[in-house]
This record gives structure tokens, C-alpha cells and sequence, in this order.
């Protein structure tokens, strides 16, 4: 399950700022967490003493650049809206990385990876991209209008076969990502397609029913509410055919047929 | 001056009194790394049942102002498994280990796991949690003075280690089931278990935890937690480890003053990791200053 080690410490808020609409990008000083850091693993930050914000917030790790690590997140609720106040040079009291990342395939197999991100999934998806470098990747971003489409620049640099999928419309696709991703496969065929996804549970879940009716394996990294983030309070349970797990520990990342949706 | 901080619970005896609570702390091993185990005056396990349990559907747990509602469903691993896979990690720490122990029968499996873990020498001491607020469909043992007598008096029988009862703060009179567990032979008691309580999402109009009802914990819960703690120790002679809202230093004297002989940590855990290792610098701060050399003097040292 997990082999690194998990780290909790001061780091300094090197840039924080908007980069469109609702949604932050944030670049921490985190040399424990950018030298062991595997994708699709998260961190739990703390805001302070804060009533209204009382526990950690838990992100993924969206990149690591040298030293540092880059968090994208969407302004939602008080602890957001906290994070995204916070200035540059300012501190926050961080633990990770956390949980079990994406598996990564062995060398020697050819596989062709989708990727599939909807909305906010797109977060750790960047840091999968970048370690699967040298294998061309399809990705499918999905967004519910133009405006709202993120990554996709980052993708592109990381030699990513970009497509988007908007609900209105706007741009690309128009539809949901998940009947984008039915079509794209219907193109490409199902031989050697390795799923890897993250986003909203609906479109999840929808990945999961087409990874099992073609028999494509599928990676999907899910989200529950969190309170410790550390495997302790079991406060993140999900249901799986082995029983629950914890979305802390031996997720986020599950593999989709192990879920009972 | 070097203030002593050891303390007696039962016929265990504490190197200092800050322990971590149960189920807010896992089986240890999860928070290896983040903090030095070994520093801990005792840790309580997670809840353990005879037969592993399931848990509750999710979401089992949502923040409210300054508190935390949970409702896990004792989701465990069952006694022996608890044995075969989680105590050998904690007893390579050299630290007291106090098992919480519940059933889902009522006195029956208590009193199977008494005496299975009577045997056992890791196991310094038992607490009894007569008080989970999330076990569907069953009315709390600590909620009826009577059935806390029976349960600790037939627990007693069965075994000769230290019985520490954790009682329930959704009760009119907490002296009286105090007093019941005292009488029936309970070394000490752990005040409090959380707080029944609730949320709603008014978007949705639906509850944010599953089971509905919750237990809630943290701050939120604090002053009620202190006020049950120095009730209790107006009645009874048996030490209490006192929880509910422990953050830092400052909250955990609180319930010194009010009566308590240790205090535990729950939620703070999750938030701070080293959160108990703060409270025992603090406390020893605190002591020092004040020229207290003995935690003992400072219990139930309310002035009014
Ligand atoms: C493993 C994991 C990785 C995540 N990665 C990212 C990321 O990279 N970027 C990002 O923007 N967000 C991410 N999230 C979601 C993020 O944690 C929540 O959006 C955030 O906690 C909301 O906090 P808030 O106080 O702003 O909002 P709140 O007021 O607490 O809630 C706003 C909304 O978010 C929901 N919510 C609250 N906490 C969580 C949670 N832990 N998980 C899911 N939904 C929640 C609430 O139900 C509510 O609908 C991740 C969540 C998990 C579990
Ligand atoms: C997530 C969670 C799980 C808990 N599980 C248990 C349990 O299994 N057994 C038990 O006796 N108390 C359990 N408790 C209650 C705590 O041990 C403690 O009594 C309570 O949370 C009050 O302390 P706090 O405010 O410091 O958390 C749990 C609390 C939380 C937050
Ligand atoms: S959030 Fe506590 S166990 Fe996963």
C-alpha cells in the first residue's frame, strides 16, 4: 500500500492566487512532500484557529516543481475561502502526502492511457500526466462551460492528446466527459486502454459501468468527507465488494470494480 | 522544581496524565511518525466488539461550528483480530494501553471479552463503553443507573484488571450514573462520549451524517464536559479522566480544577497530531509557575 512517509510541517505560501473564476492556484514550499510525492495523493491543511473552519481541508497534489508543491483548488465554503485569503510569505500548517496514489504501469507493458477529469478532478490528474511521461495519453476534460475548462495548457505542455467535453456546449464536445470518453473509445478501441479518472461521483460512477462493460481497468480517485485524513477515525468510509475502506488510506484512488456504487 | 505529573488510575499507575481517547486515535499506528508515542501518559484503543463490526453507511461525519459529528458504527476488527493484527505494534511502545471494549448483546459479550482479556498482560486496563451514541437501536447502558450497576458489577466479577466506565453526557443526572458505576466496583471513569446532536444541509433539506443523529465532539462540547466532570467529582471518590474539547494546555486545566484526575484527547488529534504532547509541556508550565508540585493538588481545586 503505501511506502512513503508522511510529514507534517510549517510551509510557506509562495504564491496564492486566482486563475479563474472560482478556482486558486497555491505554491508551497514543500521539500518532504515534492521529493516522495506519488500522483493521485493528497494533503491535509489547516487554516488555524478558526471556529468556522475547525478541521484540515484535505487537496490533492495537482504538481510538484522542485521543491515545491502546487495546490489548484475551488473556492466552495469557509475553508476555501480561508486558503484562498492567505498572502504570499504567509504560513500553513500542512501534513502529507497522504494515501495511495494511481498505480503506475510496469515499464515493460504498453498500455494507452485516458485520462478522464470533470470539473475540479482535473487537480491531481496533472502530477499522473507528468509521471506517465514518454507514453502518449488521451485526455478528456470535462467542464460545464468554456470559461470553466482547467488544465488544459498543462495537459497540452505534457504532450497530452487533449479533447474537451462542455455541458453547453461552448467549447468541444458537446455533453458530458463520460460520453465523451464512450465515443473516444469507440474510436481508439479498447485493446491496452488503461482508465485513469477523478471528479464529481456521478461521472465516476459512470466510468465505472463503461470500464466494466468493456472490460478496460479503471483507476478512479474518490472523495468523502474527511476529519483526521490519516486512517484514524474512519470518519471516510466507502463501500467496496472487500467491505468498507478508508478513501484516507487505502484510497483515494480505487480501482472502479472493487466499488459498490 | 520538576512538578510531579504521575497519577493512579485503578491500580495503574501514569507516568503523566494525558491520554488520547477512543476511537479519536485508532489502534497508534496510524499516527507513528507524527508525533512521539511513547511520551503519552496511556492510550485508549479504538472501540473493539467481540465479532468485527461494519460500521455505519457514509457520510458518517460533517464539521459544525468549533465541533465535529461522527457517527462510525464502532466499525472495528472484532477482539481477535484487535489481538493478532493491532496490539503487537502497541505494546512495543511501553505505554499503558487501555482497551475500550463494547457489545452489541449487552452483558453477555462484555463479560466474553472481560474474561478473554483478562489473560492478557499487554492490556493494562479495561474502559467500558456503555455510551456509543451510534449503535442503532440501542438504548444506552449509561443512560440508566441501574443497568450501569449490573453491567460494571457482572464486568467486576469477571476480571481482575482496572475497569474504567465511560459514560454519556445525554443524561439529566450524571452524579447518579456515576455513583452507580462507583458502587458496582468501577475503578474510574472517563467523562464524557459525545453529544447527541445533528445537521441538516437546508439546500437538500437531508441530514449531513447517515445515521441521522450524530455524536458530537470538540470544543463545542467543552463547557458541558467540564460541568459534568465537576459533578461527578462532588460525588464520587473514584478518579475521572476527564475529555470533551481538549485542545491545549489551558482546556485540559480546566477539568483539573473541576475535578478530574487525567484528561484525554479526542478530536484534537485529527487536527494537531502533537496536540497531547503540547498539553503535557503546558501542563508542566502551568505547575511550575504556579508552584504546584504535584498535579494531585491541583484536582478539584475550584475556588467559589
Ligand atoms: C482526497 C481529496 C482530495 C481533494 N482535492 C481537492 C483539490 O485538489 N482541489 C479542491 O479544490 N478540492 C479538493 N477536494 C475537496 C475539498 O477538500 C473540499 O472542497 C473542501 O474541503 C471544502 O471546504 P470548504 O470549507 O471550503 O467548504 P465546506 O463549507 O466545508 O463545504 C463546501 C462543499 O464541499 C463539500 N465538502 C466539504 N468537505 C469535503 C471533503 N472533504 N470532500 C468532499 N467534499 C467536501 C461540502 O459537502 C459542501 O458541499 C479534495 C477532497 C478530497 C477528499
Ligand atoms: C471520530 C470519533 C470516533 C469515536 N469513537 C469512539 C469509540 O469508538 N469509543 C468511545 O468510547 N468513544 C469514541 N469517541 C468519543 C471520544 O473518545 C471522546 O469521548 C469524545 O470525542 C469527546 O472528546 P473530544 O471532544 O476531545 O473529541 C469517538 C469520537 C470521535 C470524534
Ligand atoms: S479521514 Fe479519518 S480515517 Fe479517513
Amino acid at each position: 500500500m503505501r511506502l512513503n512517509k508522511t510529514f507534517q510541517f510549517i510551509t510557506r505560501i509562495i504564491e496564492n492566487r486566482k486563475i479563474k473564476a472560482t478556482y486558486w492556484r497555491a505554491l508551497l514550499a514543500a521539500p518532504q512532500i515534492a521529493s516522495n510525492a506519488l500522483p493521485g495523493q493528497f494533503v491535509q491543511i489547516w487554516f488555524g484557529n478558526n471556529q468556522e473552519v475547525f478541521l484540515r481541508r484535505p487537496f490533492s497534489i495537482h504538481r510538484v516543481r522542485g521543491e515545491r508543491l502546487e495546490i489548484l483548488y475551488q473556492v466552495l465554503g469557509s475553508g476555501t475561502e480561508a486558503f484562498s485569503k492567505k498572502k504570499p510569505g504567509g504560513s500553513l500548517d500542512i501534513i502529507g502526502p497522504l494515501g495511495s496514489g494511481f498505480k503506475l504501469p510496469a515499464a515493460t507493458r504498453k498500455i494507452k492511457p485516458v485520462i478522464v477529469a470533470g470539473g475540479m478532478g482535473v487537480a491531481p490528474l496533472v502530477f499522473l500526466a507528468k509521471k506517465l511521461a514518454g507514453i502518449p495519453k488521451r485526455v478528456l476534460i470535462g467542464a460545464k462551460t468554456s470559461g470553466q475548462i482547467l488544465c488544459e495548457k498543462e495537459f497540452k505542455e505534457l504532450d497530452c492528446d487533449v479533447k474537451i467535453a462542455t455541458d453547453d456546449g461552448s467549447r468541444g464536445f458537446k455533453g458530458y466527459v463520460s460520453d465523451l470518453l464512450k465515443k473516444e473509445l469507440s474510436d481508439i478501441g479498447y485493446q491496452s486502454v488503461q482508465i485513469y479518472a477523478c471528479g464529481p461521483e456521478p461521472l465516476l460512477k459512470k466510468v465505472a459501468a463503461i470500464s466494466s462493460k468493456h472490460n478496460i481497468p479503471a483507476q478512479i480517485s474518490l472523495e468523502e468527507h474527511m476529519a483526521c485524513g490519516i486512517g484514524a477515525c474512519l470518519g471516510c468510509a466507502i463501500n467496496t465488494h472487500a467491505g468498507f475502506q478508508r478513501v484516507c488510506k487505502e484510497g483515494p484512488v480505487f480501482d472502479a470494480k472493487e466499488i459498490v456504487w | 522544581m520538576k512538578p510531579n505529573l504521575t497519577v493512579n488510575i485503578g491500580r495503574l499507575r501514569l507516568k503523566n496524565p494525558v491520554m488520547v481517547a477512543s476511537g479519536a486515535f485508532g489502534y497508534a499506528q496510524e499516527f507513528k511518525g507524527l508525533l512521539d508515542l511513547k511520551k503519552l501518559g496511556a492510550i485508549v484503543t479504538k472501540t473493539v466488539t467481540l465479532k468485527p463490526r461494519k460500521g455505519n453507511p457514509s457520510p458518517r461525519t460533517c464539521e459544525t461550528p468549533s465541533g465535529l459529528l461522527n457517527s462510525i458504527g464502532l466499525e472495528n476488527p472484532g477482539v481477535e483480530a484487535f489481538l493478532k493484527e493491532k496490539l503487537p505494534f502497541l505494546k512495543k511502545l511501553a505505554v499503558p494501553i487501555i482497551m475500550s471494549i463494547a457489545s452489541e448483546a449487552r452483558t453477555e459479550e462484555f463479560l466474553i471479552l472481560a474474561r478473554r482479556l483478562d489473560k492478557i498482560r499487554e492490556v493494562a486496563a479495561l474502559e467500558l463503553n456503555i455510551s456509543c451514541p451510534n449503535m442503532q437501536g440501542h438504548k444506552l447502558i449509561s443512560q440508566d443507573p441501574k443497568a450501569t450497576y449490573d453491567l460494571v458489577k457482572a464486568v467486576r466479577k469477571t476480571t481482575g484488571k482496572t475497569i474504567i466506565t465511560k459514560l454519556s453526557p445525554n443524561v439529566t443526572d450524571i452524579a447518579k450514573i456515576a455513583l452507580a458505576a462507583e458502587k458496582a466496583g468501577s475503578d474510574a471513569l472517563s467523562l464524557v462520549n459525545t453529544l447527541t446532536g445533528m445537521s441538516i444541509d437546508v439546500k437538500t433539506k437531508r441530514p449531513r451524517i447517515a445515521t441521522v443523529t450524530a455524536g458530537l465532539s470538540g470544543p463545542a462540547i467543552r463547557p458541558v464536559a467540564v460541568r459534568m466532570v465537576w459533578e461527578a467529582y462532588t460525588k464520587v471518590k473514584i478518579p475521572i479522566i476527564g475529555m470533551g474539547g481538549i485542545m491545549n494546555a489551558q482546556d485540559a486545566l480546566e477539568f483539573f480544577i473541576a475535578g478530574a484526575t487525567a484528561v484525554s484527547l479526542g478530536t484534537a488529534n485529527f487536527i494537531e497530531p502533537r496536540s497531547s504532547l503540547q498539553v503535557i509541556a503546558g501542563i508542566k508550565d502551568y505547575l511550575a509557575e504556579h508552584k504546584i508540585r504535584d498535579i494531585g493538588q491541583l484536582k478539584g481545586s475550584l475556588k467559589r
